[in-house]
């Protein structure tokens, strides 16, 4: 009766129940599948909510495009789901405020400067394959484009997914001058281009593809959630490419001192120890003993690879006609 | 009076003129071939049909542009009840446009349906009556209408002939009680004769002025004979 | 006959008010997200890629959906046989289906693991694949081929049981019949079908994202999105979507010469008999009518299938997004009524096919860009979650309008010819005659707008994505944070949910419609 009740209250225009309580209102943008019953929102809400008096609201959607539209008068407070592969262009709007923060003690692969955009987690783009069924899974990206063009694969559209840009990104990232070469390899064994994520995981597990592009650590989902532990990620002598999940504070916010203790809240132990499992991906700032059960176990890629947040929007655009071309064919 | 002014109508290839009056009280037939504008004359003293030029006047008043704002009730072809209502709603109708009826109205409506011989046929559909019952509902609500003008165009055409002689009759009883001024359009000559005392006769675009029914039929103009077809 | 010039003021007003919403909403978004944008924008290689592609694809799309629907419609048109109301009924479902949830049942059946490449295993045949300009093709079939039975039915039906005695007392055979009556009908009907689904897959986006198979197979509609979501180009955005109205606008023209398919809501009950029958007929009717149902409803059976296991398991929020879709529902499908019968009064009083071409705008507009319109415009003022679903509904509306109007103007064209005289003479205006005379004749035609309206507006996913916030959802973004949060067999049961709920609505409201109707 709830939802009723709060639909009853969109559609009447009253704000919601937050302002009739009196708390101060955080705003926090994400992405769609944050907000969700089994996304990683409703624990974040939940923990923080608990110390800070206030309500945090999630504004779900797409977050940049929203972002470019409301520019200076937004009334987002802190914006979370962002990755790098997407920042040069938030950083470049001027709407966000450094954070102030010591990461030193961060656990990325890599080391972590930036003092805008703070990484609450990470994971690696790979290929997951079902291991009862490939059982000489590749060992390298090479190996990869050698498979028998009967192995079908599905990824996502670089425009609308950031997974999807992160594998053209490692594709350059591997092949360099002779990405177009290996997508030309790779592109018959595309089963199909999918708009998200979503769609492309959902094939996989129905059985549709053989493979799909995801993360390193989608497997521990089946692990952990459903004990099922025929799902595999491939992992790549050539490295992988790293994908950091990235929270950012609004210069104007007129929540200062809740968008901080948030931005704070996020390398705090409590969250950090909640986000593997419910945005299935390695926290950045927890030692790895305190990693749930299954992560640990988890095999890593030997190597990060990653461009600069320069360097991937600068490659983004050639990058994506490469692929553009190859996949018109 | 009713006065048919210069009328003149044009549609395609399609023309009607017509200049003539009609005393208050007669009882006109429309008569003529088909497709010579019997029906348009009806629709454009309804004011239903726009006319390129020339006017209908009321006793020398300049008819509303409104059709239901003249002194005119009209009976169609076909058409003239709403499936969807009621035989009471549709005679109500007549006295309500909006249907808002008082219990007074209600008793009018009741005894309208009387008067033509539907008593306690008011709660039926009109899916419910024969074609018959279906003219005098028709004829009910010309009653509580109360227009000066009573326009027929062809109402009973679909009745077989006894039935039609009923129709007849009971539109002949109706008028001498309310003594309106009749136009009906038929395509049986014999119609005119039963009930009617003057022709208008529709032929080569023209509507002619009005003629006594014996006259016409003892000496009948070279168009009539032809329609006649002697 | 019967020019009125009464109380044309309330009807006028009301009608212009309606046209104005449906500009504003179309045309007025598109000025909005125009100016919003910096500079003018340019269309690159595969912009022009896409904009072929989106013609070839409708055009085939079309051509192959009309030319499976005629042996369909004709042996529907010539047998009866029990349940064969029942039957026209489910064969019409696949239109009013959510595209989501379409596709999930096409991949089930034409899947690589789906019904037919496990079939053709028990052979030793390699799987097919589902993904690519056929996949994009399959689905518009899939969607359409109802739409073009129906028509084409109705231009069977509509040929008089007379010329049928007569042709069979002059002793004509299937050839002499289809030579003399079912040839000039076809040639006077298939033009309108063809433009119509031609249209209607003109603005493809979902099917092309899902089974496109890639970015050979983009359409103007996904072209629009991705220039948003990638590269926030606002300018060639609205080219785009400036591109995807010239070619409606360039089809409503050819449209004014063709006879266009009329009344969508009729009855098709009735079979016409005839006496040319041969054992050959009856075995090529029997299998148009068998494959034409299993084609159209093995992947309604998939969906259920998959989705029963779990569909009362589904979690609270599942349920609290179908509430809110079907609210969602509701409200739009009133909305339409109330923006088409307006625009249809308005159409109907002037004879004027440019209002009701007007009314057709949103068929050729882009939902993303009305979206991202009414963002620019409201978010100045209002807090856009507040918007969310009322946004919804309206867009929804604006969508569905097309269909609605089909099926709204012509039936009251009728009304008016027959009764408009009638009512005039009694005086029988505005609220009078709308409550006394349009409502109860249009119950008809209104039940199955209200449905189709509704149905259109459960599956939509349209606008939510700007102005949703967390609590929000409706039951297909639902859905898809199912499918995120790796819960398939959740989703396939919300997708159950979805289409039951879908044709259950539609269902009520043309039922609504037709009981207790007098003829």
């Amino acid at each position: 009766m709830k939802t009723a009740l709060s639909f009853v209250a969109g559609l009447a225009l009253t704000t919601t129940a937050a302002m009739a309580a009196d708390k101060p209102v955080l705003q926090v943008y994400a992405p769609d599948y944050f907000a969700s019953e089994w996304g990683p929102g409703p624990s974040i809400e939940a923990g923080f909510e608990a110390q800070c008096g206030c309500d945090l609201e999630f504004v779900t959607g797409d977050v940049m495009p929203r972002l470019m539209l409301e520019g200076e008068r937004t009334e987002a407070d802190v914006v979370i789901g962002l990755n790098t592969d997407v920042t040069a262009r938030a950083r470049a709007s001027g709407l966000f405020a450094p954070h102030g923060l010591d990461v030193s003690g961060l656990t990325l692969p890599v080391d972590w400067t930036d003092d805008v955009f703070v990484p609450f987690d990470y994971s690696y783009t790979a290929f997951i394959y079902d291991n009862t069924k490939i059982t000489d899974a590749p060992t390298s990206f090479d190996a990869l484009l050698a498979m028998p063009d009967d192995t079908k694969i599905v990824i996502q559209d670089p425009r609308s997914s950031i997974s999807g840009l992160a594998l053209l990104l490692w594709v350059k990232s591997v092949y360099g001058d002779k990405a177009s070469e290996a997508w030309a390899k790779l592109n018959p064994k595309i089963l199909t281009v999918t708009k998200g994520w979503s769609e492309a995981y959902g094939m996989f597990t129905d059985g549709e593809a053989d493979m799909v592009l995801s993360y390193v650590t989608s497997p521990a989902y089946h692990i952990i959630a459903e004990e099922d532990l025929t799902k595999s990620a491939a992992i790549f002598d050539e490295g992988h490419y790293l994908f950091v999940d990235l929270v950012g504070k609004i210069a104007n916010t007129d929540q200062p001192e809740l968008a901080d203790a948030f931005m704070a809240y996020v390398l705090s132990e409590e969250f950090q120890s909640g986000i593997a499992t419910t945005n299935w991906s390695f926290p950045s700032k927890l030692a790895t003993d305190k990693l749930p059960e299954g992560f640990a176990s988890l095999p890593v890629p030997a190597k990060a690879l990653v461009f600069s947040e320069e360097e991937a929007e600068a490659i983004r655009k050639p990058a994506l006609d490469e692929w553009l071309a190859a996949a018109s064919k | 009076m009713l006065t048919v002014d210069n009328m003149r109508i044009k549609m395609g290839d399609f023309s009607l003129a017509g200049d003539f009056k009609i005393a208050s009280g007669a009882r006109v037939a429309v008569l003529g071939p088909s497709g010579a504008g019997k029906s348009t004359l009806l629709a454009a003293i309804a004011g239903f049909q726009p006319m390129d030029s020339g006017s209908i006047r009321w006793n020398d008043t300049a008819m509303p542009k409104d059709p239901a704002a003249r002194p005119i009730s009209m009976v169609f072809q076909d058409n003239n009840l709403f499936p969807h209502l009621t035989v009471a709603q549709n005679v109500g109708l007549g006295l309500r446009p909006n249907l808002r009826l008082s219990s007074d109205d209600h008793a009018r409506v009741e005894s309208a349906l009387t008067r033509v011989g539907l008593e306690g046929m008011g709660e039926r559909k009109p899916a419910q009556l024969s074609g018959g019952q279906i003219a005098r509902v028709a004829l009910a609500r010309v009653l509580l209408r109360d227009r000066p003008v009573l326009l027929l165009d062809e109402p009973f055409g679909a009745l077989g002939p006894a039935l039609k002689a009923e129709m007849l009759e009971l539109v002949r009883t109706l008028l001498d009680e309310t003594g309106a001024t009749l136009l009906m359009v038929s395509h049986d000559p014999e119609d005119a004769r039963v009930l009617c005392d003057q022709v208008v006769l529709v032929a080569d675009g023209q509507a002619h002025t009005p003629v006594a029914t014996d006259e016409m039929f003892a000496s009948p103009p070279e168009v009539m004979r032809e329609y006649l077809g002697r | 006959m019967a020019r009125r010039s009464v109380q044309i003021s309330s009807t006028t007003i009301l009608g212009v008010l309606a046209l104005g919403v449906v500009v504003c909403l179309t045309l007025g978004t598109l000025v909005a997200v125009a100016m919003r944008a910096e500079g003018a924008g340019r269309l690159g290689p595969a912009d022009w890629a896409a904009i072929r592609f989106t013609l070839w694809q409708a055009a085939a799309s079309a051509t192959l959906s009309i030319l499976l629907a005629i042996p369909v419609a004709r042996a529907l048109a010539r047998r009866s046989f029990p349940g064969r109301s029942v039957l026209i009924t489910l064969l019409g479902a696949p239109f009013i289906l959510p595209v989501i949830v379409a596709i999930l049942g096409l991949i089930a059946v034409f899947g690589r693991t789906g019904l037919i490449s496990q079939i053709l295993g028990l052979f030793g045949i390699e799987p097919i694949s589902v993904y690519g300009y056929h996949g994009v093709i399959l689905a518009h079939v899939f969607f359409n081929l109802p739409l073009a039975t129906r028509l084409i039915l109705q231009g069977w039906l509509a040929i008089p049981s007379e010329r049928f005695r007569l042709a069979a007392s002059l002793g004509m055979g299937p050839s002499d019949i289809a030579r003399t009556l079912e040839r000039p009908m076809l040639r006077e009907v298939v033009p309108g079908a063809f433009l119509v689904i031609f249209l209607i897959c003109l603005t493809s986006f979902a099917v092309a994202l899902a089974l496109g198979g890639g970015p050979k197979a983009t359409t103007v509609e996904l072209a629009i999105y991705e220039a948003f979501r990638f590269d926030f180009d606002l300018a060639r955005a609205s080219l785009l979507a400036l591109v995807q109205f010239g070619l409606g606008a360039a089809l409503a023209l050819i449209a004014l010469r063709v006879a266009m398919p009329s009344d969508m809501g009729a009855g098709l009950d009735r079979a016409v008999t005839r006496w040319d029958d041969r054992p050959a007929l009856l075995v090529q009717d029997i299998a148009a009518i068998t494959l034409a149902t299993l084609f159209l409803l093995l992947p309604l059976g998939m969906v259920v299938l998959d989705g029963l296991p779990r569909l009362l398991h589904l979690p609270d929020v599942v349920f609290g997004a179908a509430l809110r879709s079907v609210i969602v529902a509701l409200v739009s499908a009133a909305l339409t009524l109330a923006l088409s019968l307006p625009i249809a009064a308005l159409a109907v009083r002037h004879n004027s096919r440019v209002v009701e071409a007007l009314g057709y705008l949103t068929i050729a507009a882009s939902p993303l860009v009305i979206g991202t319109g009414l963002f620019i415009i409201t978010f100045p003022f209002v807090k856009p979650s507040d918007l969310a679903l009322p946004i919804t509904a309206v867009v929804n509306a604006a969508l569905s309008l097309p269909f609605t109007l089909r099926a709204l103007v012509p039936a009251l064209a009728a009304v008016e010819r027959d009764f408009g005289p009638l009512a005039d003479g009694l005086g029988m205006t505005g609220w009078t005659r709308l409550r006394h005379l349009w409502l109860p004749r249009l119950r008809r035609p209104m039940g199955f707008a209200l449905g189709l309206a509704a149905a259109l507006s459960m599956g939509d996913l349209g606008v939510i994505a700007l102005f949703a916030d967390g609590d929000n959802a409706t039951l297909p973004l639902q859905l898809f944070r199912l499918m995120a949060a790796y819960r398939m067999e959740d989703a396939a049961a919300a997708a159950l949910l979805l289409l039951t709920l879908s044709l259950g609505l539609f269902w009520l409201f043309d039922k609504g419609g037709r009981v207790n109707a007098d003829r």
